[in-house]
C-alpha cells in the first residue's frame, strides 16, 4: 500500500457536522474515502451524510470498526479531540485545525507516549492539509484531482506549495503514492524525519520529495537522518530564502530565531547530507524527474 | 505577542519574583513624581519599547537628580528608538519606566523557551548575564545550563536548585532563587507564554535576588484564553501595515522591496517571494490572504498592497483549492472595480477552475498580464516592473 491511508481505510471524521467538517467529509467521500461515520458531542444516534454521527470516539470505533480519523474541531477544544481520538483506539488522525495553543501540543504528545508503540496513535498536523494517496483516499482538504497517482512520496509543511509541487510533477507524468501535509506548526504530531521513516519502508514509493520552509529543527533532523538511514532519494526543498530574521511568515512555525534555522542554512545542510535540493519553487517537476531517470 | 518590561514585571512578580520598585511614567513631571514616590539618590529612566538592546540604542538613561530624570523623559519620549531589533523604522517611546538604579555584584542570565525539537519547556540559564543568550553561547558556552521540564508533572524543587547552585548563587539566597525559578516557570506555563527572558537576574550587593530587566512573549493561538495578556497589547509598537492586516484576517509581513505580493498560503507566498527574487525583484511584502480567498478578502488584500508606497508592480498566485479559481477572478475584477492600480498586474492562478478563472480575467478587459506558472509570474511581473520604472 502506500502509507498512512489506503482504500481499506475506515475513516470518522470529529467535527463531523459543523460547517467545515460537513463541506470537507462531502468532498472525501466523493473522493471514494471510506468515510464511516463522524463524532459531534451531543448529536450522537443521528445520521449526517447518509453516515452515522456518535457522541464520542470509542462508540464510533466499536460500532463501525473506524481506525483513521480528520480533526477538524475548533482551536479551543482539539487537543482535546486528539487525545480523545489516541485514547479512543484510532491508529491515524490527521488534524487539520489551525490555531492551538503551543502548550496544548506539548501536552497532546505527552500523553500519546502512555501508550504502548504498537497502541500508539500516529498523528499529523495540525495546520495542514491532510493526507492523500492518489486514487485511494483522501483525508484532508487538498484538491483530489491535481495529484496523480504514482511511486513518489511527498512531505511538506505547507499546503498551496505541496499543490504546487503536485501539480508540477503531474504536468510531466509523475505520479504520488502518497502525500503528507506535517503542517506549520511549531510542535507538531509527526516530524518530517517520522514520515522519512514511512516512505522508506513502502514498496510502492520509490523517491520523496520534502517540502520544508524557515523555523525550526526539522529538516536538518530529516537530511541526517536520510544520509543515515535511507536507500531512497530525497529531493528537498526549503521555502523562505527572503524571509528576514526573526519575522514570522504567516506559519506559527516559520520563524528564524536560532542558528541553522534560515533557507540558506537548511539548503546547506541538506546539500552536505546529499539530498537533491530544488534550486527555485518552478523546479519541482523537472528536478524529480531528472531524480528518477537517474534510477532506471 | 510582546509585551513591555513593566508589564512582564508586574506579572513575574506576581509569581514570586523580586524586581526593584519603579513605577510607569508618561510624562517628564510623571517621571519626576515617580522618582520621588520611589526614594533614594539614584533612578533609571527605561523606553518601554518591543525590544532588545535598548540600553546600546539610548533608552536607558542613570539619573541622580529630580533635574535628570526630566531631562531623561523629556528626551525619551516621543522619540523613536533604533536598536538592532527593531530595523530602521524603529519604535517609538510613549511611555517610561522609572526604577529604583540596583548596585549590582553578579549578572545572571534566566530564559525560558519552548524547544522545538525537544517537544518540552526548557529552562535556559547562564552565570554570564548581562549579554544576549547568542553572545553568550558564541563567548562562553560551556556556562550555559539547561533543564528540560517533563510536561506530566511540571517543573520540581530539585530541578530550581540544580540550576540555582550551578549559578553559583550564595547559600543564603538559595530559597529565594528557586522560589523565582519556580514562579518564572509556573508564568510561562500559567499564562501561554513561549517565551520569559530576565537578563540580567542579579545578586545586588546587599545580598538580594532582582529581575532587573524582563521579556515575555505570547502565544498568538492561545491569547484567545488569556484575556488579561490580549489587553498588554500595545498597537504603537506594531508596524501599522501589519495591524491593519492582522485585523482585516490576513497575514502580512512588511518588507523593503517594490513587488507586492498577494498568495494564497504560508510556503506558497514564501516561495514566491523567493521566486520572484531569483527572477531578479524584490518582493515588497509577504502576504497570506488564507484559504477561502473571497472576493472581499483579495479586495482588502489589494487596498493593503498598494498602501505600501514602494509597491511598483504586483503579483497575485493563488493555488486554488477549496476555493474555486473562478471564485478568485471574480473577486480579482471585483477589487479593481474599485480601486486604481495605476501599475502592473500580473496574476497567476492555478488549481480548480482554473480554465473558467483565466477566461473571467481576460474577458475583464482589464490590462491584467496573465501567467500560466510559477516561473512565468515571476519573470512577467520582474520584467513589466522594470518597464514601469523605465517609463518614469
Amino acid at each position: 500500500m502506500a502509507i498512512l491511508i489506503d482504500e481499506e481505510s475506515k475513516v470518522i471524521v470529529q467535527g463531523f457536522t459543523g460547517q467545515i467538517g460537513t463541506f470537507h467529509a462531502d468532498e472525501m467521500i466523493k473522493y471514494g474515502t471510506n468515510v464511516v461515520g463522524g463524532v459531534t458531542p451531543g448529536k450522537g444516534g443521528t445520521t449526517h451524510l447518509g453516515r452515522p454521527v456518535f457522541n464520542t470516539v470509542k462508540e464510533a470505533v466499536s460500532a463501525t470498526g473506524a481506525n483513521a480519523s480528520i480533526v477538524f474541531v475548533p482551536p479551543p477544544f482539539a487537543a482535546d479531540s486528539l487525545m480523545e481520538a489516541a485514547d479512543g483506539g484510532i491508529q491515524y488522525c490527521v488534524a487539520i485545525t489551525d490555531g492551538i495553543p503551543a502548550h496544548d501540543m506539548i501536552r497532546v504528545k505527552r500523553y500519546m507516549r502512555r501508550y504502548r508503540a504498537e497502541h500508539r496513535m500516529r498523528l499529523t498536523g495540525p495546520n495542514c492539509a491532510g493526507t492523500i494517496s492518489p486514487g485511494r483516499a483522501m483525508l484532508g482538504i487538498m484538491p483530489g484531482h491535481i495529484y496523480k497517482p504514482g511511486s513518489v512520496g511527498i512531505v511538506g509543511r505547507s499546503g498551496t506549495l505541496g499543490y504546487e509541487a503536485a501539480s508540477q510533477m503531474k504536468a510531466v507524468g509523475i505520479g504520488v503514492s502518497t502525500s503528507v501535509g506535517i503542517g506549520g506548526d511549531p510542535i507538531n504530531g509527526s516530524s518530517f524525519r517520522d514520515i522519512l521513516e514511512l516512505f522508506e519502508q513502502d514498496p510502492e514509493t520509490q523517491a520523496v520529495v520534502m517540502i520544508g520552509e524557515i523555523g525550526g529543527p526539522q529538516e536538518a533532523e530529516a537530511a541526517r537522518y536520510f544520509k543515515a538511514h535511507m536507500k531512497k532519494p530525497l529531493i528537498g526543498y526549503i521555502a523562505g530564502l527572503t524571509a528576514p530574521k526573526g519575522r514570522r511568515m504567516g506559519h506559527a512555525g516559520a520563524i528564524i530565531s536560532a542558528f541553522g534555522e534560515s533557507a540558506a542554512e537548511k539548503v546547506e545542510i541538506l546539500q552536505e547530507c546529499g539530498v537533491t535540493v530544488v534550486p527555485n519553487p518552478s523546479e519541482f517537476g523537472a528536478t524529480v524527474a531528472g531524480v528518477l531517470a537517474g534510477l532506471r | 505577542m510582546d509585551i513591555h518590561e513593566y508589564q512582564a514585571k508586574e506579572l513575574l512578580r506576581n509569581f514570586g519574583i523580586d524586581v526593584p520598585r519603579g513605577g510607569l511614567a508618561y510624562s517628564p513631571e510623571q517621571a519626576q513624581y515617580r522618582a520621588a514616590e520611589i526614594g533614594g539618590e539614584r533612578w533609571v529612566v527605561k523606553a518601554q519599547i518591543h525590544s532588545g538592546g535598548r540600553g546600546k540604542a539610548g533608552g536607558i538613561k542613570m539619573c541622580t537628580s529630580d533635574a535628570e530624570v526630566g531631562a531623561a523623559a523629556e528626551d525619551l519620549l516621543g522619540k523613536r528608538l533604533v536598536t538592532k531589533q527593531t530595523g530602521a523604522r524603529g519604535r517609538i517611546v510613549n511611555r517610561l519606566y522609572v526604577e529604583a538604579a540596583t548596585d549590582v555584584e553578579r549578572e545572571l542570565y534566566l530564559g525560558i523557551v519552548l524547544d522545538r525539537s525537544q517537544e518540552r519547556i526548557v529552562v535556559v540559564a547562564s552565570a554570564s548575564g548581562g549579554m544576549e543568550i547568542e553572545e553568550i553561547a558564541a563567548d562562553s558556552p560551556e556556562s550555559i545550563i539547561r533543564c528540560a521540564i517533563e510536561p506530566a508533572v511540571g517543573m520540581q524543587d530539585f530541578q530550581a536548585r540544580e540550576i540555582a547552585f550551578a549559578l553559583k548563587i550564595p547559600p543564603a539566597l538559595i530559597t529565594q532563587a528557586v522560589r523565582a525559578l519556580m514562579g518564572a516557570y509556573r508564568a510561562f506555563r500559567d499564562l501561554d507564554a513561549v517565551m520569559v527572558e530576565i537578563n540580567p537576574l542579579v545578586v545586588t550587593r546587599d545580598g538580594r535576588l532582582l529581575a532587573l530587566d524582563a521579556k515575555m512573549g505570547f502565544d498568538d493561538n492561545a491569547l484567545f484564553r488569556r484575556a488579561s495578556i490580549a489587553e498588554f497589547r500595545d498597537k504603537s509598537q506594531e508596524d501599522p501595515r501589519e495591524m491593519q492586516a492582522a485585523d482585516r484576517g490576513l497575514s502580512y509581513v512588511g518588507l523593503e522591496g517594490n513587488i507586492g505580493c498577494i498568495i494564497n498560503g504560508a510556503g506558497l507566498a514564501m516561495a514566491t517571494m523567493d521566486m520572484i527574487e531569483h527572477a531578479g525583484g524584490e518582493p515588497a511584502n509577504f502576504m497570506d490572504i488564507g484559504g477561502g480567498a473571497s472576493p472581499e478578502r483579495v479586495a482588502k488584500a489589494f487596498r493593503l498592497v498598494c498602501n505600501d508606497k514602494n509597491v511598483e508592480a504586483i503579483l497575485v498566485n493563488i493555488f486554488a483549492g477549496i476555493n474555486r479559481c473562478d471564485w478568485v477572478a471574480e473577486g480579482i475584477v471585483q477589487a479593481l472595480e474599485k480601486i486604481e492600480l495605476g501599475m502592473p498586474l500580473v496574476v497567476r492562478l492555478a488549481g480548480t477552475n482554473v480554465e473558467a478563472g483565466r477566461a473571467i480575467l481576460r474577458d475583464s478587459g482589464l490590462p491584467i498580464i496573465m501567467a500560466d506558472t510559477l516561473a512565468e509570474a515571476a519573470e512577467r511581473v520582474v520584467a513589466a516592473w522594470r518597464r514601469a520604472r523605465a517609463a518614469h
